[in-house]
């Protein structure tokens, strides 16, 4: 059996390898949550990679309906075919549009399916999921045909909490919360990134992101991806780590804050924070 | 094979089914965890535990379950009264012993124990000495603290520092949120009113075929709008004052709101509605909507919901010029009678639990004009509310 083990530009620790690996073996789908920013839907990507197999993707909008995920049937294309007395009228088959689900199930080789954000589809829409999800199969009344996976595919589905899911369909995956990295693994993670970084560099600048991580009351804390951003930016700009270690609290706004701070209000409260240093400074 | 833990997960309040258990046999059996301990954790922590929020609760029993340690206590834990009379002698001093006392006695104290332990817990990261190091805290000894029980573990250098799941690292996401959005949701979906509105985008079949008929068999597609949620909300929020201890609770109950509503308007006020309403927290001195702009943009079709404590001095609601923030040339309550006059359905959601209603005059009389239509802001009495309202 194949087993994953991350790849060169994933750093999988050791818990997500097994919640992968376990879902893999038992045919289970995988939901994945965490902070947004934590490498959730690269997760697919790199199972795929590192497997060898085929990624299809499945992004859920607020509108997608369940329905779409299996097949639709474009009844529309046939009457209007009809009217104009084309042949392929008389097969209803040739009106049936393929879902993504189809798709995994009928691929030759298992693929890796990625069901995207279900979280941003409407409250019913994975209790909808839940037969074809477990059986791996569904009926298709049009044809009368049953789809059944030829094998089934590796189902990751990932999550931002913007709504619960039901019971049902959680009883139903593995599941693996990916934690906000620590200072070892995130270094291994920009390493993976930005090979031969200059080390101080690293080191201030990691430090001034999780000082600011730590600040009570930010809407949305910097992550993962913000501060590949960030470090990205720094190098491009050529800012030196003795800028980044001036922990003088009137220069509380870090260099380039655009790019770990997305929030207006985020913005303001470390202009306030900064002030009031400031202030307690002077008087 | 490890029936004990799994009755144990579920008497911890852990939502373990019997399903998911067997999903851990068969990896178990697959040889998925080989003969790992550190494996077997991750392992049945993927295929027991959904939800984040339980990831401590599963941490600590497991922790009690497969290493015998003093199980790990809870707020609720019970420690003699005695034991915490020695350690708060040593952990605060006279002033504050004192402070407490007229405050209240040990409930508080216990609170503020737990957040001189936290901060101990810093200082001792931070390299000076933990209190439970010295030995003679019993705190340490019998485990009130998590943390506390490993202080003597960590002194050994031998041993490995802490185990994977002692280290309970998903503390902080373990809360009681009594009012998931999901159930807000669900509640707040009885308000559902279907309608066909907007740009004609679907196909109706029966109007084609009809038409079909009609046109001797000639194609006539007709389309129509699509069907969706025409409920129309007016929701106006107490803010500021005695409402920032519910902000979680409302918060909560908005977002859900904004996601099930299309047709969702939503003004702040504070205690009692007046003249003006604000949509913008931060700018309220400056951006504010005359209430009369409000009463005529929207018509009686939208559906009035009040949040608010109703706690205020009662002459905040009968007396003109009672208002704590500003002068209002007319009272509170004329104001109140003029948006139910306009909005027929409406209802009044309270945060203050239910039977501390009467303990306050204002909540009777804000009761009393709403005519009896307040409910708390529990999934319950959401429920009731949205019934009212559709009825």
């Amino acid at each position: 059996m194949q087993r994953f083990q991350g790849t060169k530009t994933y750093v999988a620790t050791e818990d997500l390898r097994v919640a992968v690996n376990a879902a893999i073996a038992l045919e289970r789908p995988l939901l994945v949550k965490g902070e947004p920013g934590t490498g959730k839907t690269i997760l697919a990507h790199e199972i795929a990679t590192a497997l060898g197999k085929h990624l299809i993707t499945w992004h859920i909008k607020s509108t997608t309906k369940a329905q779409q995920g299996l097949y639709e049937y474009d009844a529309v294309a046939r009457l209007r075919d009809s009217q104009l007395g084309e042949a392929k009228v008389a097969d209803i088959r040739n009106y049936i549009q393929r879902g993504k689900l189809w798709d995994a199930f009928v691929a030759d080789e298992s693929p890796v399916l990625l069901i995207d954000e279900i979280d941003k589809a409407d409250i019913e829409f994975p209790n909808d999921l839940l037969l074809e999800l477990d059986r791996m199969e569904f009926y298709v009344y049009e044809t009368r045909e049953t789809v059944v996976a030829k094998q089934r595919p590796i189902v990751v589905i990932t999550s931002n909490n913007e709504k619960e899911l039901p019971d049902a369909f959680l009883r139903r995956c593995f599941f693996h919360y990916i934690r906000f990295p620590e200072r070892d693994t995130m270094t291994e993670i920009v390493e993976v990134h930005y090979p031969g970084l200059q080390k101080k560099l690293l080191a201030e600048a990691l430090t001034v992101f999780y000082q600011l991580r730590e600040v009570p009351g930010l809407k949305k804390k910097p992550s993962t991806s913000e501060l590949l951003d960030w470090i990205k930016l720094l190098v491009v700009e050529d800012i030196s780590p003795e800028v980044l270690r001036t922990r003088d609290p009137a220069k509380l706004i870090p260099p380039l804050h655009g790019a770990l701070l997305k929030n207006e209000q985020d913005v303001h409260l470390f202009e306030r924070l900064a002030f009031l240093h400031r202030r307690e400074r002077g008087g | 094979m490890f029936a004990g833990f799994f009755l144990e997960l579920r008497q911890a309040k852990v939502p373990v089914s019997l399903r998911e258990y067997l999903t851990l046999l068969e990896a178990m059996r697959r040889n998925l965890a080989a003969y790992d301990i550190e494996h077997f954790y991750y392992l049945s922590r993927a295929a027991l535990v959904k939800d984040e929020r339980n990831l401590d609760k599963f941490d600590r029993v497991f922790a009690h379950y497969f290493k015998g340690i003093e199980s790990i206590g809870d707020s609720g834990v019970e420690i003699p009264e005695e034991w915490l009379r020695k350690l708060a002698e040593k952990v605060l001093t006279d002033e504050e012993k004192h402070l407490i006392e007229s405050l209240g006695g040990w409930e508080k104290l216990m609170e503020t124990l737990q957040k001189r332990l936290a901060q101990q817990k810093g200082r001792h990261q931070g390299g000076s000495k933990w209190i439970g190091t010295a030995g003679t805290s019993p705190f340490g000894a019998y485990g009130y603290n998590p943390e506390g029980v490993r202080v003597g573990q960590d002194g050994n250098r031998n041993k490995r520092a802490v185990k994977v799941w002692d280290k309970r690292e998903f503390k902080n996401l373990d809360d009681q949120v009594e009012l998931g959005t999901r159930n807000i949701k669900v509640a707040l979906r009885r308000l559902r009113q279907f309608a066909r509105e907007g740009a004609p985008t679907e196909l109706d079949l029966d109007d084609t075929i009809r038409s079909t008929a009609r046109n001797a068999g000639w194609l006539d597609l007709k389309l129509r709008p699509e069907r969706h949620n025409a409920a129309k909300v007016l929701l106006f929020l107490d803010i500021g004052g005695s409402m920032d201890e519910h902000v979680k609770t409302c918060a909560e109950l908005f977002s859900a709101a904004r996601t099930e509503f299309k047709h969702l308007e939503y003004f702040y006020f504070h205690n009692c509605p007046y003249e003006a309403v604000w949509t913008d927290a931060w700018r309220r001195h400056v951006e504010r909507t005359p209430t009369p702009q409000v009463l005529h943009t929207y018509d009686q079709s939208y559906k009035l919901i009040f949040v608010g404590d109703a706690s205020m001095s009662p002459y905040e609601i009968v007396q003109p010029g009672g208002s704590v923030e500003h002068w209002n040339a007319e009272a509170g309550e004329t104001w109140l009678r003029r948006l139910l006059a306009t909005y027929p359905r409406a209802v009044w959601l309270n945060p203050v639990p239910e039977r501390y209603w009467t303990g306050t005059q204002s909540i009777g009389m804000i009761r009393e004009l709403m005519e009896g239509r307040m409910f708390p802001l529990t999934l319950d009495g959401l429920d009731r509310a949205m019934r009212r309202l559709t009825r």
